[in-house]
């Protein structure tokens, strides 16, 4: 694991140059991911706020070679493009060890493109697909997704007199890809400099497929003030909402935990789309969301070993 | 100077793709193409190939995958049928705005529904605005020839563009007739090495493919276009082969007073008629459409001009109420043209009914009857159906 310092002296590889907006948490994920890369990294993209910020034309802030294909194809594309590179390799036309890197939002990888996320991970492409998880699609306006929370206030699941946001709980996608039995998966968050980069290290390293889902707050989605972002991303885990874990090889470990397990209500509390869930009609789904986050937490700790 | 064989249209475009070698081949199975993509997998199976063959979940991964591979600089193909094209739908126009020469055999099939797995033109047509290249074959023969020759268009520098290789869904795909196959070694040198503008793993010239392209970009980048390299491709390969081919083909055309326009598999029926009715001394003739992508609408104008009568034969509709898609290209072509011919519209074959040499006869006999009478009654028939 390369220390803070040696990181800082690592060419940044997506430029500054680019349109999200201010305080957006995804430009910090990719900064982070392609410090990590060892090898020469080629990234693939799903239609989403990450591809439309960055690569308007004639410019783009990506300083790797970079494809957007569409929105529900980016793990597909990627398998194509890994399959290109097997071939020419073996073939003897190129000999560089090069890492590929798959990016969706959380509406491109745990609704449209779960089909072909699924597909390109069960045929074991040497690639690394990275979820950037705003839990909602808010590149369309924050629609609901199947990745967002029970209770959040969306456009498409809005709170009114008749209904405090979204029904459902989150499609908990990262167990999904558990069982697809591949060699590594992960949850991270950009509040943990250290995990994420140190997971994408791992998630490149492994001898075919990789997962990782990583909580992107996001500002106009979840509304809170723009210089709140990593503070999001570290309540998120410091709550248990987030856990920060890694499955290698079917092991389960837990990559940190929390000193103290802060109450859920610390994270939403600062979000603009729970603000409803504050009102007295309310507060049992409160009780409901923070009993869901301990029994979650509880039987994570158990598949990982740990004590409560 | 060549093998002489007998084999399926499946059979044909297989041994075509191995003697093609791809680099990579990302596709899904779906009748009447699955064949190919078996056959395919036996070569890459006893290493007969040096592909990468994908065996994608669904044929929007096909696709995705074949764009992916291609952009990534490999040569890359996919092959498909009716409703596995109309899945790949979002992504057959994004591999062609990327100008990538991916290069895929569609068997021709009804696109549901109803379900039906036989053929008529209907998948192909609905990707004709697609910017795809699409050339249509009589038999297999022509698919196979018509396979080769797309590589080397697709990939010219002038071109860049991907190219769809029909034949008719069973008729040709799964009927065995005596072809020719040119030997390997000369196919390997007639397709060459594939040499890819700005690829992907190029990773020390880093390009940043499929970007956002707004307003002020994209109407000039959808304005791009083959003809002349579709033609240059066609004589080289008849040095290689010793068959001919053209934007289409001209068949007792020339001195031709009724004549009809007619695609694929059917144009090998229509012949057979058009030589029965010259023994009986009418002077009929038949165009056969190969390069319907990029429509050759001025060389058919020329061709057409001075017929008395002609009828476009449609294995499509197109629910204009006026007529199937080739006729409206063709009618299209010829307006405003001094001396053009009555031009009347038939669709036939619709979900693999069958077409007969009586049907096409029954066109002559119309056709004739219009000239003799001057008065066109129909201008849309739908042959052969029940009333």
């Amino acid at each position: 694991m390369a220390t803070l310092k040696e990181l800082s002296n690592k060419e940044v590889l997506v430029s500054p140059g680019h349109r999200a907006c201010a305080g957006c948490g995804f430009p910090v994920i990719i900064k982070q991911a392609l410090l990590a890369a060892d090898n020469p990294v080629v990234v693939g993209c799903a239609t989403g706020c990450m591809e439309v910020c960055t690569t308007i034309y004639p410019y783009t802030a990506w300083k790797v070679p970079f494809i957007h294909n569409a929105f529900e194809n980016s793990a597909a594309t990627v398998s194509g493009v890994e399959a290109a590179y097997q071939s020419l390799k073996r073939q003897g036309k190129i000999d560089k060890k090069i890492d590929f890197i798959a990016f969706g939002g959380d509406g491109g990888t745990y609704d449209i493109g779960f089909q072909s996320l699924s597909g390109a991970m069960e045929r074991g492409h040497d690639m690394l697909y990275i979820c950037y998880d705003n839990q909602a699609y808010m590149n369309t306006g924050i629609q609901r997704s199947s990745a967002t929370p029970r209770g959040a206030n969306t456009t498409t699941s809005p709170a009114g007199s008749e209904s405090y946001g979204k029904k459902q709980y989150r499609k908990d996608l990262t167990e999904v890809m558990v069982a697809h039995g591949i060699p590594y998966v992960a949850q991270s968050s950009p509040a943990m400099w250290n995990d994420l980069v140190s997971k994408v290290n791992k998630g490149l390293a492994v001898e075919g497929p990789a997962f990782m889902a990583v909580i992107q707050p996001c500002v106009l989605g979840w509304k809170y003030p723009s210089d709140q972002t990593i503070e999001l991303a570290r309540l998120a885990v410091d709550t248990c909402f987030w856990p920060l874990y890694e499955v290698v090889n079917g092991e389960y470990k837990l990559t940190y935990k929390p000193k103290e397990k802060k109450p859920l209500v610390d994270f939403l509390r600062k979000q603009d789309r729970f603000r409803h869930l504050f009102k007295p009609e309310n507060e049992h789904i409160l009780v409901e969301l923070q009993e869901e986050v301990d029994r979650k937490w509880a039987v994570l700790l158990a598949k990982c070993g740990e004590q409560a | 100077m060549s093998i002489r064989v007998a084999k399926t249209g499946n059979e044909a475009v297989a041994e075509g793709m191995r003697q093609i070698n791809p680099d990579v081949v990302a596709a899904y199975p779906i009748t009447p193409q699955t064949e190919i993509v078996q056959i395919f997998s036996s070569f890459v199976a006893n290493g007969k190939v040096d592909t990468e063959f994908v065996t994608v979940e669904s044929e929007h991964s096909a696709m995705s995958a074949t764009v992916g591979a291609a952009s990534a600089g490999a040569r890359a193909m996919t092959a498909t049928s009716a409703n596995g094209l109309a899945l790949m739908w979002e992504i057959v126009y994004i591999a062609a705005s990327m100008r990538l020469p991916i290069v895929m055999p569609v068997v021709n099939r009804a696109l549901s529904g109803p379900l039906n797995i036989h053929c008529d033109h209907s998948d192909t047509m609905g990707a004709r605005d697609s910017g795809w290249i699409q050339i249509f074959s009589e038999d297999a023969q022509e698919a196979y020839d018509n396979l080769l020759q797309a590589v080397r268009i697709a990939e010219n520098k002038k071109v860049l563009l991907p190219v769809m290789v029909t034949m008719d869904g069973f008729i040709i795909s799964h009927a065995m007739e005596v072809m020719h196959l040119l030997e390997d070694e000369k196919v390997k040198q007639w397709v060459g090495e594939y040499v890819p503008e700005n690829p992907l793993l190029d990773v020390d010239n880093p390009v940043t493919v499929g970007p956002l392209d707004l307003y002020d970009w994209n109407m000039e980048h959808k304005r791009q276009q083959a003809k002349p390299v579709i033609l240059e491709v066609a004589r080289d390969y008849a040095k290689l082969s010793g068959r001919e081919y053209g934007l289409f083909e001209e068949y007792m055309l020339d001195d031709a007073e009724i004549a009809i326009v007619v695609l694929g598999s059917t144009a090998g029926t229509a012949k057979e008629v058009v030589k029965a009715l010259r023994a009986d001394g009418v002077k009929a003739g038949l165009l056969k459409l190969r390069v319907f992508r990029p429509f050759p609408a001025c060389e058919i104008a020329r061709a057409l001009q001075g017929k008395k009568a002609v009828a476009v034969m449609d294995r499509s509709d197109s629910f204009n109420a006026v007529s199937g898609p080739v006729f409206a290209e063709v009618r299209s072509a010829m307006y405003g043209m001094e001396n053009a011919p009555a031009i009347v519209d038939y669709i036939y074959g619709i979900g693999g009914r069958d077409v007969t040499m009586d049907h096409i006869k029954s066109v002559y006999d119309d056709l004739a009857k219009i000239v003799k009478t001057g008065q066109v009654e129909k201008n849309l028939t739908y042959l052969a159906i029940r009333e």
